[in-house]
Formats: C-alpha cells, structure tokens, sequence
C-alpha cells in the first residue's frame, strides 16, 4: 500500500516480504510475476532454501557448467531461472536478497546493467561497513580476493529485477557438482 | 541510420513493404555491454507494439527487447546464437533480431525518427 507523502522522500519505497526456508522455485516464481505484473517496488529476503539446488541462468549449458553424472547419480535438483549470469548451488545456508524496483525508483538510475549493479553494490556496501573488505569485483560481490555471493538481474521496459544469493554457510562437498565456467573473471 | 524508425525502448525497425526487420540500437548495445546470449522467438509468433519477444543477456542481466511494431515472426537470425556478439559488432546489419510481417503500417507513426531519436537518447543520458 503506497503512502502518498512517502513518495517525496527521494528513495525507493518497498514492500518487504521476508521468508525462511522458502523453496527456491517458488521464490523465483514468485519474483518473475511481481517484476511482470506489479507496478509496486519489492524486497524479498529469504533465509535459506529446504533443499540443495542447482539454480542456472537463463543461457546456462548444463553439460558445460555442471557435472551432470553427480547430479543424476544424487538426484539434484536442476533450475533454470529467467536472469542471466552463472550457476550456483543453493541450501539451507544461503540468504537470498532481491529487489524489484520501477524504472524511476531510484533517481537518476539507468536501468541497464552496470549502473544497476553500482547501485546495490553501494547498498551493499553500506550493509557490510566495517565487516570486510567489500567490494563489486568484475561483477561479483568480494570480501578481498573472495567472492561470496552470486548476483544477477533481469530488465524489462518499466522494471527492474536484481537478485543476489549470499553464500552465508556452504557445504564445500556441494561445489563438487559444479565446474569452473570458461569465461571467468582472472581474479578468482 | 536515416531510413530507420525507432522505439524509446531503443529498439530499430527497417520496413520495406510490408516487411519489418528489427534489432536493438547502437545506444541500447553500448549500455547493455557484451552480450552473450540472445533469446529468440519462434517464427510464427506474433509480436505487439511496445511488447517483449525475446531478450539479451550481458553482464548478468537479461534485457527485454520490445517489438516496434506488430505482427507475425517470419525469420530470426539464427546466427546470433553461434554469435551473440553481433549484436554489438554490428547492431544495424548482421545483428538484426528478427524480420516480421507487419499488421498495421499506421502504427509506424507512434516511432520516432534518426533526428528525434538521436535527441532522445542525449536527453536521457544527460538526465542520469
């Protein structure tokens, strides 16, 4: 529900829905249809998904990026979701955080990419003050030479979506489903 | 390009008849970043003015690309998915998205020409 006298503050304002345990599949259905079928600004936070899940995005190739045999033998679960970037595998330790903005939510923001991306990094940057080393590094969000989030957006004519999967606690076995992608940044 | 029409979406159109070949502009290409990946429609699809057919994929993010017309798909560029960077290359030629077969010439009114669209795109990049 929107306040009017809210809207001369100069920031987003947002409905906040919070989830714990939330099925990731249902958290990205749920995001696809607020970001295509609202006209309100959204922030979800989801404190961990049920399951271990492979979560790819939309231009991912499976026989590239995973080691399939494992998955199948295992029985993970495999999602392709609707924004782009890179494949993580998600559990109960994740911390999803997402943000669903109107093109004019936030002043003076082009809805393309980078400088969405430069926005929530400096959010980001606000959350994380005096706990590490923070920053945006070629696209990924780093403690130092450590990147500890998987982040991607997806943007329509009107709207904007940028999720981001925060690596709170992992199983270090779980990784082993995953390869290395072809194009990566030198850093890592 | 002169003999283009243009969407504030930053969408181009071509028409040559009833025939419209469509891509996204070199404004759009240079903002979204390297583009890996383009989602193409089927042919047969219909498409509407100001609506989503496919999308791109740069930088982590997938782009809408809005039909500047309305019509029927009758040939995407299958090229762009052995190479997707021509939509950067050449945003103009060789990385055109799809053609379609126009419902409505009329609706080419509600576009902005070179001149116009040249101005658009100073004016919202002076705005940021």
């Amino acid at each position: 529900m929107l306040i009017p006298q809210t809207k001369n503050i100069g920031l987003p304002l947002m409905n906040l829905m919070r989830f714990k345990g939330l099925p990731i599949l249902q958290q990205l259905h749920i995001e696809e249809q607020l970001l295509r079928t609202s006209s309100e600004n959204w922030c979800i936070v989801n404190d961990g998904t049920n399951d271990p899940t492979i979560v790819m995005g939309v231009s991912g190739k499976p026989a590239e990026l995973l080691e399939i045999e494992s998955v199948l033998d295992d029985q993970v679960p495999v999602i392709r979701r609707f924004t782009g970037g890179g494949t993580v595998i998600v559990d109960h330790g994740t911390v999803f955080v997402t943000f669903i903005c109107n093109k004019e939510a936030v002043p003076n923001l082009q809805p393309y990419p980078r400088p969405i991306m430069s926005w929530s990094s400096s959010l980001y940057s606000k959350v994380f003050q005096g706990i590490g080393d923070f920053h945006l590094r070629e696209n990924d969000y780093v403690f130092g030479n450590h990147k500890f989030g998987g982040n991607a957006q997806s943007i329509t004519k009107n709207r904007w979506i940028h999720h981001t999967s925060f690596l709170w606690d992992f199983n270090v076995q779980n990784m082993s489903y995953l390869k290395h992608p072809k194009r990566a940044p030198a850093y890592r | 390009l002169k003999d283009l029409k243009y969407a504030d979406s930053h969408e181009w159109v071509k028409v040559e008849g009833n025939s419209a070949t469509i891509g996204i502009t070199d404004h759009a290409q240079d903002h979204l970043g390297d583009v890996v990946y383009v989602e193409l429609p089927e042919v047969g699809a219909a498409v509407k003015q100001g609506e989503s057919f496919g999308a791109v994929e740069s930088v982590k993010a997938t782009s809408d690309v809005n039909s500047p017309v309305s019509g029927k798909v009758v040939e995407v560029n299958e090229e762009l998915s052995g190479s997707p960077a021509k939509v950067n290359s050449s945003p103009y030629e060789d990385g055109w998205i799809i053609k379609v077969e126009m419902k409505d010439a009329g609706e080419l009114k509600n576009l902005m020409d070179s001149e116009e669209y040249s101005k658009f795109c100073e004016e919202e990049d002076s705005k940021h």
